[in-house]
């Protein structure tokens, strides 16, 4: 499903130039379940924003379903993260002043989904994340696993095909953490939706099917967890 | 898509419900100057309109002087005579009546009160000309006019001076060394908008006053009434065309009369106050435009502080449209509303304003569809800036942004 090719990012010009990727080759299938590990500055974030269509190589080919990324323009992207792709973010990015329901909502509302069918696959989201009861709670109202959670929702929503989280358990303690993942696997298992999700704790890391190391710029090591995905 | 926007809009204003108060505050200012301004302006228009057609729309005054195109009658003119005004009821066709008109400056004496006012010396004609009514007694009698007789009709300012609540008929009032016997008092036609006492005045025959008060022959104006404005163009040319003629005028440069129309003189007018309407509504203006920054401010302070929003937006499949329409909607929500209540505190104003000045309400549609219309313009012109500057955020940078 996804297929990057000699890959390339790089920041600045001249003396300055920094190669935030430098030549990265990775394919991941449908349901997958994919960790992007590695020291700060290693590139994994910038990855997963390339492979989120939130930025763009500067060389190189990033197919997603078969289509070349790279030649899309904004809009295209745009159009692309709205029907294909979640995320989820370390800090949650819930709206503020906003009810769990208007946020998981939310991304409908770019669809054109009317009302009434976004209030109810809202609901739906929220159910399936184990947070029904809070619809009508807003962020400042929920803890931090719970805002995680409204936040996979809202990624769940639109039914993608792939899910991104980057760094989802950064802000969580342990507990909640092994909450969210123990989430998160369930989805990949029972839905096959395909997760890419970047982490620096080898923990959350073992929930994955396949790790990948990245070390400046590069990929150091593509590693299968020994369980298949059965944590 | 608009629908939403609007949602979201309006969800987005709500939540912060002071500050956009207060930047329509700004809009509805503006409008409320600009609709009470160009209200009052028009109102003004319309009082003295209203006078000039009280004056007589149907009237052409024939003055000595020539007139310039611009300034006042050229020099001393030979007056015009009572043969002149003969010459005019005789001569030219479609005249419903025609009144001399001469006056001298006098103080009227009635027992111990005096009174300075105004003697016109006319006929009888210059009632229906001038639409005078009678209060009480009677008018001249032609015999009086010709004989020139010590008789007079008080304007009403003039009764109530000299006579307060008490009846003026057959008593005398001495203006000059003449002593006259009231035989009637016209009914009051208050102000005109120049705040000029139309009542204050004392009516005699014409050859009384040209006699016993000037010692002259002369008639210093002589009013004309047309039978239907459809002529007025006609009697106009036949005026000039018999006083040329009388007055033996050989070119256009010796011309030492003048006619003069009222609707002219109206138009004249008219066109002077809606210059200085324009004027007030461009100063009333310049507070829209200070509006219209004001909500350009909050929207560039509300685009900065809602970068996270804009990237969560982009992130999970808003396009830079959509992010724009937000920002746009928003703008133009904010002063829209404020141009609303802005019309409706300007109409009340100008209402008020008209009652204060005694001129009646003109209510314009045109200028409240306009006031709205424009604060709308409004929205967009100064919202659109920021718009674009949220829309064109990089959403990983937006995502970034602390």
């Amino acid at each position: 499903m996804i297929a990057l090719h000699d890959v390339h990012r790089h920041y600045g010009q001249g003396e300055s130039e920094v190669r935030a990727l430098d030549g990265i080759d990775l394919d991941v299938p449908a349901g997958d379940f994919l960790c992007l590990m590695g020291p700060s500055g290693s590139g994994k974030s910038t990855a997963l924003n390339i492979l989120g269509c939130l930025d763009v190589p500067t060389s190189g080919s990033y197919r997603f379903r078969g289509v070349e990324v790279a030649t899309l323009d904004n809009r295209e992207r745009a159009l692309l993260r709205r029907h294909y792709l979640g995320f989820v973010f370390q800090g949650f990015n819930l709206l503020p002043r906003t009810s769990a329901l208007e946020n998981v909502a939310l991304p409908l509302v770019y669809q054109g989904v009317p009302a009434r069918e976004r209030a109810r696959r809202a609901a739906q989201a929220l159910e399936e994340v184990g947070i029904a009861d809070r619809a009508h709670h807003e962020p400042n109202e929920l803890s931090g696993g719970q805002q995680q959670r409204v936040a996979i929702a809202r990624a769940l929503v639109t039914a993608p095909d792939v899910l991104l989280a980057d760094e989802p358990t950064g802000n969580l303690d342990t507990p909640r953490s092994h909450d969210i993942l123990g989430l998160l696997t369930r989805l990949n298992r029972e839905r096959g939706l395909t997760i890419l999700m970047v982490t620096h704790e080898a923990e959350m890391a073992a929930y994955a099917r396949r790790v990948v190391r990245f070390r400046d710029g590069r990929v150091e090591s593509l590693v299968e967890n020994g369980h298949g995905g059965d944590a | 898509m608009i629908l939403n926007a609007l949602g979201i809009a309006l969800s987005q204003l709500r939540r912060n419900v002071a500050r956009s108060a207060l930047t329509s505050l700004g809009i509805l200012i503006g409008v409320a100057a600009v609709i009470v301004m160009v209200g009052l302006g028009r109102s003004a228009t319309a009082s003295i309109e209203g006078d000039l057609k009280s004056m007589g729309s149907d009237l052409l005054f024939l003055a000595p002087g020539g007139q310039q195109q611009h300034g006042p009658p050229t020099g001393s003119s030979q007056a015009f005579s009572l043969a002149d005004v003969e010459a005019v009821e005789r001569q030219v066709a479609h005249v419903r009546a025609v009144a001399p008109l001469t006056s001298a400056s006098v103080t009227a004496v009635a027992g111990d009160r005096s009174w300075d006012t105004t003697a016109q010396g006319s006929t009888a004609a210059i009632l229906d000309v001038q639409g005078w009514t009678l209060a009480e007694g009677r008018s001249f009698t032609s015999g009086e006019e010709r004989a020139g007789s010590a008789v007079c009709l008080l304007g009403d300012t003039v009764k109530r001076e000299l006579f307060g609540s008490g009846s003026a008929l057959d008593t005398h009032v001495r203006a000059r060394t003449l002593t006259c016997t009231v035989i009637g008092v016209l009914g009051p036609k208050g102000e005109n908008t120049m705040g000029m006492d139309q009542d204050d005045f004392v009516l005699l025959p014409l050859s009384t006053v040209q006699r016993r008060l000037l010692g002259t022959d002369d008639v210093s104006m002589i009013l004309v009434q047309v039978d239907g404005e459809a002529h007025m163009d006609a009697v106009s040319r036949d005026l000039d065309a018999l006083m040329r003629q009388r007055r033996h005028v050989a070119s256009d440069d010796a011309i030492d009369f003048h006619v003069m129309d009222t609707r002219e003189f109206s138009s004249f007018i008219s066109s002077i106050m809606q210059v200085l309407t324009l004027f007030l509504a461009a100063v009333a203006g310049v507070s829209l435009l200070v509006g219209g920054i004001g909500i350009m401010n909050i929207m560039l302070v509300s685009v900065t502080e809602r970068t996270r929003e804009i990237g969560i937006r982009l992130a999970i499949g808003a396009l830079e449209q959509d992010v724009l329409t937000q920002f746009l909607v928003e703008s133009m929500v904010l002063s829209a509303f404020g141009g609303i209540l802005g019309v409706l505190l300007g109409l009340a104003g100008s209402w008020g304003g008209a009652r204060l000045l005694g001129v009646p309400f003109v209510f314009d549609p045109l200028v409240v569809a306009g006031a709205v219309v424009f604060s709308a313009l409004v929205g967009v012109a100064f919202g659109f800036w920021p718009a674009r500057r949220a829309a064109r955020m990089k959403p990983i940078d937006a995502l970034r942004y602390e």
